[in-house]
């Protein structure tokens, strides 16, 4: 195992490519840890799929460097590079039995079947499949032949990575759950270095320790699910990050203080830089409050979604559209009602990138 | 309008798809058809749609018996998961071909393609052919053809599945006003409990090819039938146990007990099965979350605005859904607070006691 460092990555599928446009990943630098749980997080598009490859090697970047630990592999195939990957769809043997599904990586590489026994035996515990074991296959349901593939990628202990691309769109939520919880344990039980590749915020943030978020060939922000949720480096996180996603409100800002339609709203704590007209104001729906009396910002109740443990509110002020969570009652549809904005966790985007600090001594 | 299937059913060679199904969906709100995979969504959409012979029973459409008809004679539209466009036809004559097959006048197509394509957002897009688009796009243009077309009953067949995440929650949001006020039956098949809420109206919870319950969508996940409704209807898994119940008192076979309600209180004493979903078990204790279990972490999950824990408790594999961030640590036992006004009891048959 190794740490993994990208430098000065760009990649293009154009021949001569002239302009920033022409290329699929703009400029990457990034290093992964050796033993990190990672997931790569972006909409269809987004690059994230051009970089994963290039890890692989399926692609050789167009300019830049992939290093394992201090030896470059950006010239170096696939077989070469010594990685594990998990894809979309199962990739077993329906033929064979899931004991020779999970050994086949092991005895590949010539491994004794003592070892091959050894490992198997303890890949297929942690798995919770010791039963299956000499079942062929083909009889598996869809959740567990891809359980199976899980297991084939984590049966050598010598690779330098793990990669899960989309592992769980074809599992039913309820599987994809504990498929989750049992990769999430499995990590936390072998120390491999492990990349998951999604466009699904939910399980991007719930595997790994750190997510990297994509946009247009551009890693956008790269941090714990925490700090993604606190404080989205950029609107396009907010968005991306949270179901509803982050309000982002037009807002005009004079002399250090933001104004939405002509009414001051409190940020977090000083604007950064030197901001002054048209810029954003964001705010995550769980810190919007409704009230019918109070102060904050005059809207119309739009919608209401009752989802169980809470309720979403849609409300518009302004003509933009608010969203909050409320737990406990909500109004009803078509009341007049004030927003206010809980002004710790408010705050300011120009340009689509963060602008404001958090107030001294918070 | 309505759409009323009575006791209908569906068997391929021995084994059986759909069981004695009668339920009546009506027009004005979404029907949603909630299972897991396998459960018969799919199946019983193909014999809503006419796709798919009856072995048995009545499929009543507006007032007429369309069982023996084929899908083209019903005036009904289908969605399915993967997108399905006439890949030779341009994004118009996608849209505009249920209008040709009726016969409609040119001009008047052009209006009501048009009018489809101001609402799906797909205007710039008319000219190109469907593999030029982006899935989102292409799904938007099976959609609108759906609209289109001003069916008796619409068929969704979990038509979100192969979006992306955020682009899911855009169309989701927009869906029901699509579709409101335009009289069609609609019918929205989904694996997702959260999808089921967001889009409301009534919904059927479906498990080994039958209706388990039926009802407006936030009345039957407050009140499930039975084990099973409560069980399709949550997700992370609801949380369940089997307790004693004697007098006013409960108690878990890990020697926990509390006072429950009046309700709960005025059960036969016996044997029940306690169920409990993952947002009222608390990491902390409150006035609300008071009974205290201790259990063992095995996994924690993050999603940035909530925690979750899985734990095991006394061999039972229970999850905590708490909102904020909670540290845990794994492999360590920690107390965990559940709120016992939010406690489902189930009798051993399985049927909702209080």
């Amino acid at each position: 195992m190794a740490q993994i460092t990208l430098s000065n990555l760009r990649h293009s599928y154009h021949p001569n490519p002239s302009s920033d446009d022409d290329y699929a990943l703009k400029k990457i630098d990034l290093t992964w840890e050796d033993g990190g749980a990672y997931a790569l997080l972006g909409p269809s598009g987004c690059g994230k799929s051009t970089l994963l490859n290039i890890i692989s090697g399926l692609l050789v970047p167009s300019e830049g460097k992939i290093l394992f630990g201090d030896q470059d592999v950006t010239a170096l195939p696939p077989a070469k590079r010594n990685i594990a990957q998990v894809f979309q769809f199962p990739v077993i043997y329906d033929t064979m039995t899931v004991y020779d599904n999970l050994a086949f990586p092991l005895r590949n590489r010539g491994r004794d079947e003592d070892i091959v026994k050894e490992r198997v035996t303890a890949i297929a515990e942690m798995l919770e499949v010791t039963d299956m074991l000499s079942t062929r296959a083909a009889n598996l349901s869809p959740d567990n032949k891809q359980k199976i593939s899980m297991g084939r990628g984590l049966v050598r202990q010598d690779v330098n990575v793990v990669m899960f691309d989309e592992p769980l769109t074809v599992i039913d939520p309820h599987l994809k759950w504990k498929l989750r919880s049992k990769l999430k344990e499995l990590h936390q039980r072998v120390k491999a270095t492990m990349i998951y590749v999604t466009h699904d915020q939910t399980e991007a943030l719930t595997f790994a320790d750190q997510v990297v978020v994509m946009e247009e060939g551009e890693i956008v922000q790269i941090g714990t699910p925490v700090e993604l949720f606190e404080r989205p480096a950029h609107t396009f996180v907010g968005h991306f990050i949270g179901s509803p996603g982050m309000n982002v409100l037009p807002c005009s800002v004079k002399d250090g203080s933001a104004y939405f339609h002509g009414e001051r709203v409190d940020l977090e704590g000083p604007i950064s830089g030197d901001v002054d007209g048209a810029a954003e104001v964001g705010i995550r729906p769980e810190f919007v409050s409704v009230s019918t009396s109070g102060s904050g910002v005059d809207a119309r109740v739009r919608k209401v979604a009752d989802i169980g443990r809470h309720k979403v509110v849609e409300a518009i002020a302004n003509d933009s559209r608010v969203h909050a969570i409320l737990e406990g009652e909500a109004p009803n549809v078509g009341d007049a009602v004030k927003l206010d904005f809980k002004q710790s966790q408010t705050r300011l985007y120009k340009d689509g990138w963060l602008a404001s600090t958090p107030a001294e001594g918070v | 309008m309505s759409l009323e299937l009575k006791n209908v059913s569906k068997r391929v060679g021995q084994v059986t798809h759909v069981k004695d199904t009668s339920l009546t969906l009506e027009t004005g709100h979404f029907n949603v058809l909630l299972g897991e995979t396998g459960a018969g969504k799919t199946s019983l959409i193909k014999l809503m749609a006419g796709l798919d012979s009856l072995a048995s029973g009545q499929i009543i459409l507006n007032g007429r018996d369309v069982s023996g008809l084929s899908a083209q004679k019903r005036n009904i539209s289908l969605v399915h998961q993967f997108f399905v466009n006439y890949p030779h036809m341009t994004v118009f004559d996608n849209i505009a071909s249920p209008l040709k097959v009726a016969g409609v006048a040119k001009s008047e197509i052009a209006d009501r393609v048009e009018e489809a394509a101001n609402i799906l957002k797909l205007k710039p897009y008319l000219k190109r052919n469907p593999h030029e688009l982006s899935g989102g796009q292409q799904q938007r243009t099976a959609l609108a053809r759906a609209i289109v077309k001003e069916s008796d009953a619409v068929f969704l067949d979990e038509p979100l599945a192969n979006l992306d995440y955020k682009l899911r929650e855009e169309l989701r949001d927009q869906l029901p006003e699509l579709f409101a006020g335009r009289g069609a039956v609609v019918v929205y098949a989904t694996s997702e409990p959260e999808e089921a809420l967001l889009l409301g109206g009534k919904t059927a919870l479906m498990s080994d090819g039958h209706v388990v319950q039926f009802g407006p969508t936030a009345d039957i996940y407050r009140k499930p039938k039975d084990l099973d409704a409560a069980k399709v209807f949550s997700n992370p898994p609801i949380n369940s146990a089997p307790v004693t119940k004697k007098g006013n008192t409960v108690t878990l076979n890990t020697g926990t007990s509390w006072t429950v309600n009046e309700a709960a209180a005025a059960l036969a004493d016996g044997a029940y099965t306690l169920a409990i979903r993952p947002n009222h078990v608390m990491p902390v204790e409150s006035s609300a979350h008071t009974v205290s279990l201790d259990g063992t972490v095995q996994v924690t999950e993050l999603s940035g605005s909530e925690s979750s824990a899985h734990f095991d408790m006394d061999g039972q594999s229970w999850v905590s859904l708490s909102p904020g961030v909670h540290p845990y640590n794994v492999g360590e036992v920690h107390t965990f607070y559940l709120d016992p006004n939010h406690c489902f009891f189930f009798a051993p048959d399985g049927q909702l006691a209080a």
